[in-house]
């Protein structure tokens, strides 16, 4: 088969920021003519937390290794380092995080990079004021649009499209550190900016996003990318990896509700046409991806900390237990509710009592049909909900006389339940939640946006 | 007839954002694709009812170059709520594996 020429080459170097970059893998893919280094540091998969704190998942130690590796490499080739929803989360916070860990390996290795930081975070009033002004529409399952939802959160961001970076990098930036933006927009970038097949970068763009994950490896390393005028490719870094028409297009349906669609800000990625065919023993061509536009719209993530949980857990052995587990934790959860009014009255308010029967049904929380029977050992999780943390504390101690003794039958001797720790009660924080599913319409890619670039000079200042 | 862990070679589900769970059932071979994709079983009206949720808001997919069958469903609650029991959605698969397809 006729390899692609004259194509934008984009280093995939890992599917997201601080999971472990490869030096060689950089080395391999400069090697190969790269023309942008591009990934992802953030996503909502890891759950709500994240956002509604602004808190990175992966510990800085780890970003920052990947990060110095990144930046040493763009330094060396002078191509653009593109890197999108930074510290998770892609809120403002996150993103001067990044920002700090960024400014810290300058200084340590003699760089002086342009970087360009690409804010996305919104206010809860501006938003409450479009969604008044009618541009915010709901996305399934959700169905409705309530200005009052924005002020519930703690954070929200607007999930950037490619244009950003490009007017980052045209005004001259070396590196672009982004907070939130589409996985795909981020790689898609370059090719975009330099004139590539539209739905080839975008296609691409999606294939690559979790760097090796579209090859049979995923654990060795990332990919390369190259986009042409009509077609793309993709090629491990590893030169002992290999990518097929089956790795790379079963990645389609990777976190994808859609195998042939998927929406990105200023229109939809079609794969329905699209061809896979293996180059070679390891490398893999694609024709046929479209991008249709349409009018530009920002997905909305929105997330705050709402009640606190308060959590016990038991192991238990007894077989006479786990042989009428059932019966038991119907029984456990009606005294303990009883229990609580007893105690506490109706003052208490709302809460929530939880039990989880790890080894029975905790991950279903459905009904066991016969002739299932438990395993030899039960792990049975107690979870207390209430709206402050001395609360659910509260309840999970008036609780844990029965926790710890409460039998089968009312006439059998006390048993002891096997607590792990003590205390026995661990007050876990918040529970934190998505409020949003949400997209808001844009006459310009920009509007939302706000770009700051900082040059080697002000780093004592960026720092303070 | 079969079971759905013996036509497939490989199931898996996952969150599709915070909203959604989407679920891959790859089958062993095309004869099992094509014999069974369109199983009763495997329809969309089914799979809403063991998943709990209406059979209009299932996204039902043939994905016939893979062998696969995709489907994609509501979470009843939003990831990482009070009572998540499958932050990832990475377990829900296990409901299908004994279906007769």
């Amino acid at each position: 088969m006729t390899r692609l020429t004259n194509t934008v080459n984009v280093i995939v170097p890992v599917g997201a920021l601080g999971t472990g970059v490869r030096a060689s893998n950089l080395e391999e893919g400069l090697a190969l003519g790269a023309d942008a280094i591009a990934c992802d540091a953030g996503s909502t998969d890891s759950g709500p937390a994240y956002l509604a704190t602004a808190q990175s998942k992966y510990s800085r130690d780890a970003v920052k290794a990947d990060l110095r590796l990144l930046m040493l490499a763009q330094a060396k080739a002078r191509i653009p380092l593109l890197i999108g929803s930074c510290g998770t989360s892609g809120a403002d916070a996150a993103l001067d995080w990044t920002r700090d860990i960024a400014i810290e390996i300058a200084r340590e290795e003699g760089l002086s990079p342009r970087i360009a930081l690409l804010y996305s975070e919104q206010r809860p009033a501006d938003m409450a004021a479009a969604a008044a002004a009618g541009a915010i529409t709901p996305l399934a399952p959700m169905t409705t649009v309530d200005p009052a939802m924005f002020a519930a959160c703690d954070h929200i961001v607007a999930l950037m499209g490619p244009e950003p970076y490009v007017a980052a990098i045209e005004a001259g930036a070396d590196i672009v550190l982004g907070g939130r933006t589409t996985d795909t927009a981020v790689l898609a970038a370059i090719p975009l900016m330099k004139g590539a097949d539209v739905g080839s970068a975008w296609h691409a763009a999606k294939i690559a996003e979790c760097g090796g994950l579209c090859t049979r490896n995923p654990r060795e390393g990332g990919v390369l990318i190259r986009i042409g005028t009509e077609a793309f490719e993709i090629e491990p870094l590893d030169a002992a990896n290999v990518c097929d028409p089956y790795s790379a297009s079963s990645h389609m349906l990777y976190e994808n509700s859609d195998p042939f669609h998927l929406v990105e800000p200023g229109g939809i990625l079609d794969v329905t046409e699209a061809r896979y065919r293996a180059v070679d023993d390891r490398v893999v061509q694609v024709r046929g991806s479209r991008f249709d536009p349409r009018p530009y719209t920002m997905k909305l993530e929105g997330a705050a900390g709402g009640p606190f949980q308060t959590i016990m857990l038991v192991g238990i052995q007894d077989p006479k237990v786990l042989g009428e587990i059932d019966r038991f934790l119907a029984q456990m959860q009606e005294m303990m509710t009883a229990r609580i009014y007893a105690v506490l009255g109706k003052a208490i308010g709302d809460f929530n009592i939880s039990l989880r029967a790890y080894g029975w049904n905790a991950v279903s929380g459905t009904t066991v049909a016969p002739p299932a029977t438990p395993p030899r050992e039960v792990g049975l999780l107690f979870v207390a909900t209430a709206r402050t943390q001395d609360l659910a504390t509260l309840i999970a101690k008036t609780c844990n006389p029965l926790f710890f003794h409460m039998p089968l039958d009312r006439e059998m001797e006390l048993p002891s339940y096997g607590f792990p720790f003590s205390p026995a009660e661990i007050g876990r924080g918040r529970v934190f939640e998505f409020k949003l599913n949400h997209v808001i319409r844009v006459d310009d890619p920009m509007a939302l946006v706000r770009t700051v670039m900082i040059e080697s000079a002000e780093f004592a200042d960026a720092q303070g | 007839m079969p079971r759905v862990n013996e036509i497939c070679r490989y199931i898996r589900s996952k969150n599709a954002g915070p909203f959604w769970i989407t679920v891959d059932l790859f089958f062993k071979d095309r004869s099992s694709f094509d014999l069974y994709a369109r199983s009763e079983a495997l329809s969309a009206g089914r799979l809403a009812g063991i998943f709990g949720v209406p059979e209009d808001s299932v996204k039902w997919f043939a994905v016939p170059d893979l062998n696969v069958v995709k489907f994609s469903y509501p979470r009843t609650a939003p990831q990482g709520g009070m009572i998540e029991r499958d932050m990832h959605g990475g377990q829900q698969f296990a409901r299908l594996l004994e279906i007769v397809a």
